[in-house]
């Protein structure tokens, strides 16, 4: 496993990357895990957002997952090509296959890319 | 998990890269790269599927015919050698205790395909109904037995490539649900015109020893005509598209045939052989149920918005009244929509009726459609 350093993760496989507005996606881990994602809902610009709650959804053929916020704050941007082709999140979930942006107020629990490596391979 | 057991394929789908899912006990691959590419290129191509998970049990003798006739809802004695039948065995109550293909492969000799998760249930029934007197013996040929299936538009051509000359007419004359044996690349093989993917394709019966071997050539010759090893996301995905119950899903034990829209299996029309009405498992209260109003229905839904139902979601009204409960539902990667199979009262199981289903929470709007999804053009 190949997972960025510079980022934050959590144990509902999200990462968050530093500063704000911060940019949170899905790991390769969970990206694998659900197989082709078809089809995501992720909040609108404008939207507040609590870390540890759902504001989104992530559906692949076989099943559908909830994406948890890593973070509180207001959503400053979604990655609309990635809501036009979701594949793109499968093919590169770090990097072009980002979710938001957030405006932080505060995070939640946040695993060191060490710390989450364990976590997904328990 | 430790004790899941391994088809004699694992090796090949280990080399393979596929990711594997435990399914009733077995390691089987839930797929190798892209569940959609694999769907799609056994709409588009071919797929090379491993079903050896599935039980294969040999019923032969003088009485086979009459003790099949018996023990399942189907009438076997009518079936022609060569041949195969979609079946139920029912239990006494007319509950299904799984959904079969049985292949009449001699006068008085037969191959019932049982479904991984209900092998044990199957050889139990078909063992305590096949009486002794009857002249029938029952033989699990499951272990030795690999079933691997050539799937999609280019799978004649794939295979008629590694049929053994003098059979190749005879392969490419199978009409849907027949069977031949022939070699496949050398390896003896039952050559069966059926499959579960709504496209044409074949299922290849073998032994388990020379199945690796078959998978590899089959891999190898089907490359140029589009054919990729397909998982069992992709099968459940196609066989959902074409319509097709899964037991668990759409049947189990709480359901009849009639309730799946599949009375049709049973025949009730099966007499001995004075021309009395011949007594099977399940005969009365099926003979009862055909004649009942039903309680519930199987429909197809087409989604109208993204969300896709999936199994056990509530089907609602469109004031909230649960009326039905979704057997099976995704995201349709051929038609682009969502897609499910729900049981629903028959009031609102009438094509065109607008409902919806509770997708964790929110309603989704669905219409009832005439099943299957997808059909083949050719």
């Amino acid at each position: 496993m190949s997972l960025p350093a510079d980022l934050h993760y959590t144990l509902e496989h999200e990462w968050l990357s530093d500063g704000s507005p911060a940019t949170v996606g899905i790991t390769a881990v969970a990206a694998d895990a659900l197989g082709d994602i078809v089809y995501l809902e992720l909040p609108a610009v404008g939207d507040d957002v609590a870390a540890g709650s759902v504001i989104g959804e992530i559906e692949s053929t076989k099943s559908v997952s909830e994406l948890f916020s890593p973070v509180s704050g207001t959503v400053t941007e979604v990655n609309s090509a990635a809501v036009d082709d979701p594949s793109i999140v499968n093919s590169d979930p770090f990097g072009a296959g980002w979710l938001i942006k957030v405006d932080v107020t505060s995070t939640g629990p946040l695993l060191t890319a060490e710390e989450y490596e364990a976590h997904a391979a328990g | 998990m430790n004790e899941s057991r391994h088809s004699p394929l694992h090796d090949e789908h280990v080399a393979l890269g596929a990711v594997l899912t435990d399914f009733a006990g077995w390691q089987m691959p839930l797929r190798y790269g892209s569940d959609v590419a694999e769907h799609t290129a056994v709409r588009t191509a071919a797929g090379l599927f491993d079903l050896s998970h599935m039980g294969e049990l040999e019923v032969s003798g003088p009485g086979a015919a009459r003790g099949l006739d018996r023990a399942l809802v189907g009438n076997l004695t009518a079936l022609e050698p060569g041949r195969a039948r979609y079946t139920m065995i029912c239990a006494p109550d007319g509950g299904v205790l799984d959904d079969l293909v049985v292949y009449r492969l001699e006068p008085e000799r037969f191959v019932v395909v049982a479904n991984a998760s209900n092998v044990e249930v199957v050889r139990a029934a078909l063992t305590e109904r096949l009486e002794p007197a009857d002249g029938a013996t029952l033989t699990d040929r499951s272990e030795q037995t690999a079933l691997i299936a050539v799937q999609g538009p280019t799978a004649e051509s794939i295979l008629l490539g590694l049929v053994e000359p003098d059979r190749v007419e005879a392969v490419r004359a199978l009409r849907y649900y027949a069977a031949v044996p022939a070699q496949v690349d050398g390896v003896e093989a039952l050559v069966a015109r059926t499959g579960y993917t709504g496209e044409d394709g074949f299922e290849l019966f073998v032994d388990s020893a020379a199945a690796p071997g078959l998978w590899r050539t089959l891999l190898a010759a089907g490359a140029p005509h589009g054919l990729v090893p397909a998982g069992l996301s992709a099968r459940d995905s196609l066989r959902l598209e074409a319509g097709m119950p899964l037991y668990g899903n759409e049947l189990d034990r709480t359901t009849t045939p009639h309730d799946a829209g599949l009375g049709r299996v049973v025949r009730l029309d099966k007499v001995d052989d004075e021309g009395s009405p011949l007594p099977f498992v399940g005969r009365a209260p099926l003979e009862a149920r055909a004649h009942a109003v039903p309680a519930r229905t199987l429909v197809g839904l087409e989604g109208l918005s993204r969300r896709a139902a999936r199994h056990g979601y509530d089907v609602v009204t469109p004031t909230g009244a649960v009326v039905g409960t979704v057997t099976s539902g995704a995201p349709s990667p051929t038609l682009g929509h969502p897609i499910a199979m729900a049981y629903v009262t028959p009031e609102v199981s009438a094509v065109g009726t607008d409902l919806a289903v509770d997708v964790r929470g929110r309603q989704e709007p669905v219409r009832v459609i005439a099943l299957p999804f997808y059909r083949r053009t050719r």
